[in-house]
């Protein structure tokens, strides 16, 4: 029985050495894979997770912090797909701005758990099934078109040699400059807009 | 290690790093603590803890004792799970954005980067995001406290990070201009030409931005003189007020974590990190092992004086009232560090 | 090779997530709970963006997530202004009580 062991493990021990030794580039390249499978098993599971949560919790801080996972998750996902500004962008505008913004209000109105009415009942009749139609047409869709679409690759677009940001800005201040100085316009009339909103009115 | 693959190398030297680094910065959390309470007590004239131990070195061991074998109260009506989850958060948000640091010159074996755990090509960012994360510890942790006080101070903590949040990304953009990379090292990197007259903050003239940036820099981490989140006049403790033990440890851990990070982070971006103030003036003495070391040393000593500097201006500047705060962030410091912009990217684009 | 991911699997993702974003709209009765579903529902939209321009190795598709982020900001800002406005007055935040024009 031990004589068996160790003979089977000298063998299993000089194999792999050999083929590694022969073949490093496509091992890298097997390596690449197997981590973006990796990331993208455990951010997709996490952002259904984080979906699926805000779904189902009653109170809407729950529902913000899960919401707040899935914008983490799909961070990640950007980053495997070569958007690393897009990622860093979404963690420092979405989870950091924009989600602290909801749980703030939150807070401050001190919202409690929903509780459901007569409208509730005919919203999950209308609800469940339009949800499930758009999921169906959605992935027959793209599974449809699967072939044509291909596969992702870690790194994604930096093969001509600049960096993910220089390539965005690039495009962003010379091709669509307009569009950039008008949604900066657009967040001047939001800022303004929120604070006529948002501001208590004075006694008449 | 001719026996391990290029992976198990990989993987092996990261957990190491990942262990090395995290005690060290918990034991430097620790020792600032004592540092803080030292010069705090010479500076008002007295002597600061000095019983256990030699110089009283000993004392962040007994207080990390006694926060240990305190009793964890958990308030009656709590939410549990956010009560229990804001310190965590706090604490690991903390400690995630010292991984991007790089503490040494580029020292590689087998491949790996010995003084940095991960070397991004958006470290900056990363660095931006993980801190606005870290609001979430202190929003939910007076949410979830069900203590007026605890509420209250959650909300001035909160917006005052937020707020903050702008000038202090805004102020690192000029440096980012210069060094044309989000990149730590590659910004480190170009500020060691002249020793200390390339440092972004004198030949590169980024001293307005370092200002601002100094400045948002103590009220994103809610130090003194905008530490009004927890006043203790007006709010007994603010938002760990219902907070003891272990649960409690971790929200000052977390705060002096964030000062550690934000003092890496000012020394990587405009007092040249790593890099000697001498530049090549010094011969290079020592074989490569010093060549490894002194790096350190450098980056270790701005780092302590810039922490040296957050405890200086706590025992100096009076705080600040919360309507003065917003207005100061958004009125001054922000104008400011957009014009430090505008003038950086025209010389920039003047010059060549 | 079996372990790559194809950009499919993305799309179906992103399709996932937008379905449940818009049962969330449907179901949930607290303004500000379906306010964030529709922040579902618009990252759900990006992903997609972000896929494709992996795909097809263009970068305007990632500018416009970035401008989907920039109106995201925009509308969470005034949205939520009027989610106060709204509680101010109704002093409630369930769309089932807030069905009338005028109080």
């Amino acid at each position: 029985m031990i004589r068996f062991q160790v003979a089977s493990s000298k063998l299993f021990y000089n194999q792999p050495n050999k083929l590694y030794v022969l073949d490093v580039s496509s091992f890298e390249k097997d390596s690449a894979h197997c981590m973006q499978l990796a990331l993208f098993i455990i951010f997709a599971a996490l952002a259904i997770a984080g979906a699926l949560n805000l779904l189902l919790q009653k109170h809407p801080i729950n529902s913000a912090l899960s919401l707040v996972v899935v914008m983490m998750s799909l961070a990640v996902l950007y980053w495997s797909l070569g958007a690393e500004f897009l990622a860093a962008a979404q963690v420092i505008v979405y989870s950091g701005a924009i989600m602290v913004l909801f749980v703030f209000t939150i807070m401050l109105l001190n919202a409690g758990e929903e509780e459901h009415t007569t409208g509730s009942r005919a919203a999950y009749l209308a609800g469940i099934p339009g949800a499930i139609a758009v999921f169906c047409l959605l992935s027959f869709v793209f599974l449809s078109e699967s072939k044509t679409l291909g596969s992702a690759h870690l790194g994604g677009l930096l093969d001509n040699g600049l960096s993910n940001i220089a390539e965005i800005s690039q495009v962003l201040f010379t091709r669509l400059l307009l569009p950039f100085e008008v949604t900066s316009i657009l967040i001047l009339v939001a800022i303004l807009g929120a604070v006529v909103l948002a501001r208590k009115e004075e006694e008449q | 290690m001719s026996h391990l693959t290029d992976f198990q190398t990989f993987f092996l030297l990261s957990v190491l790093k990942i262990v090395v680094v995290l005690l060290i910065t918990l034991t430097a959390v620790a020792y600032t603590v004592l540092l803080e309470r030292k010069i705090i007590g010479r500076m008002q004239n007295r002597w600061g803890p000095s019983r256990t131990g030699p110089f009283g070195l000993l004392q962040p061991l007994a207080d990390g004792i006694k926060l240990f074998l305190k009793e964890d109260l958990t308030p009656l009506l709590v939410e549990r799970p956010l009560f229990l989850a804001a310190p965590m958060i706090a604490l690991a948000c903390a400690l995630i954005s010292i991984s991007v640091v790089p503490f040494g010159a580029l020292t590689t074996f087998h491949g790996v980067d010995l003084f940095e755990i991960a070397n991004l090509n958006v470290g900056l960012l990363v660095i931006l995001g993980v801190t606005s994360i870290g609001v979430y510890g202190i929003a939910l942790s007076g949410w979830s406290s069900n203590n007026k006080y605890a509420l209250l101070g959650s909300l001035r903590a909160s917006s005052q990070m937020v707020s903050y949040e702008l000038a202090l990304g805004l102020s690192l953009v000029g440096v980012v201009l210069r060094a044309g990379s989000l990149n730590l090292r590659t910004i480190v990197n170009s500020q060691t030409a002249h020793g200390l007259w390339s440092w972004n903050v004198l030949g590169g003239f980024q001293i307005v931005g370092f200002m601002v940036y100094l400045i948002s820099a103590y009220a994103e981490t809610n130090r003194s003189p905008f530490d009004l989140p927890e006043a203790e006049s007006e709010l007994t403790a603010g938002y760990h007020t219902e907070y003891s033990s272990m649960k409690f440890a971790m929200f000052f851990m977390a705060e002096y974590a964030n000062m550690i990070t934000v003092s890496c982070v000012a020394t990587l971006l405009f007092f040249g990190g790593a890099s000697s103030p001498f530049g090549h003036l010094l011969p290079a003495i020592g074989g490569a092992f010093v060549a490894a070391i002194l790096p350190i040393f450098w980056f270790v000593a701005k780092v302590f004086f810039f922490l040296f500097l957050f405890i200086w201006v706590r025992s100096t500047l009076p705080r600040f009232r919360y309507d003065q705060l917003m207005g100061f962030g958004w009125k001054f410091l922000l104008p400011v560090a957009m014009a430090n912009i505008v003038v950086t990217s025209l010389v920039m684009a003047l010059r060549g | 090779m079996s372990t790559e991911v194809p950009i499919a699997a993305y799309l179906i993702l992103a399709a996932i997530l937008f379905s449940i974003g818009v049962g969330a709209f449907l179901i949930k009765r607290n303004v500000i709970s379906i306010f964030m579903s529709i922040e579902l529902m618009l990252n759900a939209v990006n992903l997609t963006f972000v896929a494709f321009a992996h795909r097809w190795h263009a970068v305007p598709g990632q500018i416009f997530v970035f401008f989907v982020m920039v109106v995201a900001a925009a509308e969470a800002a005034v949205g939520l202004a009027i989610i106060i406005a709204i509680f101010r007055t109704r002093k409630t935040l369930n769309v089932d009580q807030i069905n009338l024009m005028h109080n």
